[in-house]
């Protein structure tokens, strides 16, 4: 007796995955109708563009004539561009500066909102806010606030501590903190609600642990609290830096690449070659661009999943 | 709020002090040479979250309902020489962010619309049809996420000038925008993990009791996954609200264009005080949602759809 009901438990599991499986035609129709939508738009507009991208960069291509056969010219046309240099450097420039504005600072905010008791939803909800608000209009709002007249907003308020007035956009060497200082301001909310969910997650009891060995306040941050943190940090950090190569609406709308190319970005170069050339675009030159980025990016994105998984079984 | 002290799981069997502790012992905040400062660590972290966070926009619902010669001379003085409200109706009828807002929200509509149909059947197919070869078109599916989105730019623009097979050209027709914002691939994996998870005796049930793949769907699996319809929902608004560099590219019609697209080119030709009232009401649905769906925000969920930059 025992064994037949114990059986049956078993069959099921086996009957719901086989049966899970399209058995007729009509079946496989309907799965068909549900794959549809998937399959057209994913083919039209992302498994096809990419491929198309690949062929493109070695394609001579502007929509105009029939697209011919270059081999590896375009890559060759780009790397030999003098705006290339500028714009590799001015987005490892940026880079570099969001890491000094955008890394400590929500680490720091996070650790002390952890700890608040009461109200914490308040703080949260006020470090965020600037997420949600549509990037052009944060951009066209600092523009405002980045006036380099002595009426400016920001000279205003230095003005009152003597210091000032600042160029800001208008100088060379102002122009991209001032836009890197603006991007954390806008984005910083996101990185510290992704820190204060792995700072919840710390298990109480290593706290406890702490606090029997006497531990102070300072050791606990040090040994528990950071090292907790050591793989979220990680994965923030290969974020950042791919969404900061990808730097655009910025520039474009504070400075335009300017002033003398300052902040010209690897995507504002894509963007000039394919949709600001009076000749046309070069959508060659821009295809092989996009790729040598993407080719750079991939190491950072793979390493992202690599975290993620190695993350997701470890905790 | 609530979503965020969510691992109270692990709270330790035993030890009664730590219920929902973090660095700080109840013991150590019982003194002063510790609660004091903590205190005050507090406070001017509400301070600078206030300044910072709250600020900027509040000085742009003032500057809105302030008279631009004020905000020129007097950027940081409260109220001068009194409120303008007719800034913001100016903003509204005269320079036509009516049209523009609504542009905006019918692009946002029309793409959370694609957006549910093709990660919900698509979801669906994958995680409870499963059809033979579905391992590899999920593979496929989550190799887009490896992509970044600038190497679709120029052939993604390309392929909207003239569709292939339909022959098409989707230029200043807002499919441009809401087809591309469906083949979203973390929307495809979210909704099919999150079926993945729903009980299987269910849908055995259902098709003993005769129902078919289409019943199935609509109302078993359907209304079983409000929670993710809900996360993908309000992601896909905020993202298509916030998007600017696509819109761009694809709508050239002035009167078709979405808010972000607009205001940029709207800047020079207007008023400061008119132009920053526009840059007010554009804000107010996403601060609006933010506001209602606060716990999906704060719950992390996001870091998910982050990789999509």
């Amino acid at each position: 007796m025992s064994t037949v009901t114990d059986a049956i438990p078993a069959v099921d599991r086996v009957a719901a995955r086989r049966g899970a499986r399209p058995r007729l035609t009509r079946d496989g129709l309907s799965t068909l109708a549900f794959l549809l939508p998937l399959l057209a738009v994913f083919g039209l507009f992302a498994w096809f563009p990419i491929l198309r991208a690949v062929v493109m960069s070695v394609q001579e291509t502007n929509l105009v004539s029939e697209p011919s056969w270059v081999g590896l010219d375009n890559f060759a046309h780009v790397l030999a561009d003098p705006q290339f240099g500028i714009a590799v450097a001015n987005t490892l420039w940026f880079t570099f500066l969001a890491l000094i504005f955008g890394f400590p600072v929500p680490i720091l905010l996070a650790v002390l909102m952890s700890e608040v008791r009461r109200g914490r939803g308040w703080y949260s909800a006020l470090a965020y806010l600037p997420v949600v608000i549509p990037p052009v209009v944060s951009v066209l709002l600092w523009r405002f606030f980045y006036d380099a007249s002595a009426r400016g907003v920001f000279n205003t308020i230095l003005g009152w501590l003597g210091l000032g007035p600042f160029p800001w956009l208008q100088a060379a060497g102002t122009a991209m903190p001032s836009i890197v200082i603006e991007a954390t301001w806008a984005n910083a909310g996101a990185t510290v609600i992704i820190y204060l969910a792995a700072l919840v997650s710390v298990p109480p009891e290593l706290y406890d642990a702490a606090d029997v060995d006497g531990a102070s306040i300072w050791q606990k941050i040090r040994s528990i609290t950071l090292p907790h943190l050591r793989s979220v940090i990680a994965l923030t950090l290969i974020l950042q830096l791919i969404a900061t190569a990808q730097l655009f609406t910025e520039p474009l709308l504070f400075t335009g690449g300017g002033p003398n190319n300052a902040t010209l970005t690897v995507l504002l170069l894509i963007y000039r070659y394919a949709f600001t050339n009076s000749l046309g675009g070069d959508y060659g030159m821009a295809a092989a661009l996009s790729l040598m980025l993407a080719a750079f990016l991939a190491l950072f994105t793979a390493g992202y999943y690599r975290l993620t998984r190695s993350w997701s079984t470890s905790s | 709020m609530t979503a965020l002290t969510r691992p109270r799981a692990r709270r330790p069997r035993s030890d009664s002090s730590s219920a929902d502790r973090g660095i700080i012992s109840s013991t150590e905040w019982r003194q002063r040479r510790i609660r004091w400062p903590v205190r005050l660590l507090h406070a001017a972290t509400l301070v600078f979250l206030l300044i910072v966070g709250l600020g900027p926009l509040l000085w742009m619902v003032k500057s809105s309902v302030t008279p631009t010669q004020d905000t020129l001379r007097y950027p940081m003085a409260l109220w001068p020489n009194g409120i303008d409200l007719g800034q913001l109706a100016t903003a509204w009828s005269r320079t036509h962010i009516d049209r523009y807002l609504w542009n905006t929200v019918v692009i946002a509509f029309g793409s959370w619309v694609c957006q549910l149909v093709v990660a919900t059947t698509g979801g669906y197919a994958l995680s409870v049809l499963r059809p033979r070869g579905s391992g590899l078109l999920m593979g496929l599916v989550i190799a887009t996420l490896f992509v970044p989105p600038i190497v679709l730019l120029v052939p993604l623009y390309l392929t909207i000038v003239d569709v292939p097979l339909v022959h098409a050209r989707l230029i200043d027709n807002y499919w441009a925008i809401w087809l591309p914002a469906a083949a979203s691939a973390v929307n495809v994996v979210l909704v099919k993990r999150f079926f993945d998870n729903l009980p299987r005796e269910i849908f055995e049930a259902a098709k003993v009791d005769g129902a078919g793949p289409f019943r199935l769907f609509r109302s078993i699996v359907l209304p079983m996954s409000r929670p993710i319809i809900g996360v993908v929902s309000v992601f896909a608004v905020i993202a298509t609200w916030k998007d600017y560099l696509w819109p761009l590219l694809v709508i050239r019609n002035p009167n078709l264009q979405p808010l972000s697209v607009r205001l940029p080119t709207l800047q020079p030709t207007t008023d400061l005080g008119v132009f920053i009232a526009a840059l007010t009401i554009s804000s107010l649905i996403p601060i609006a949602l933010f506001l209602v769906f606060q716990r999906l925000f704060l719950s992390g969920q996001g870091l998910s759809g982050a990789i999509k930059g």
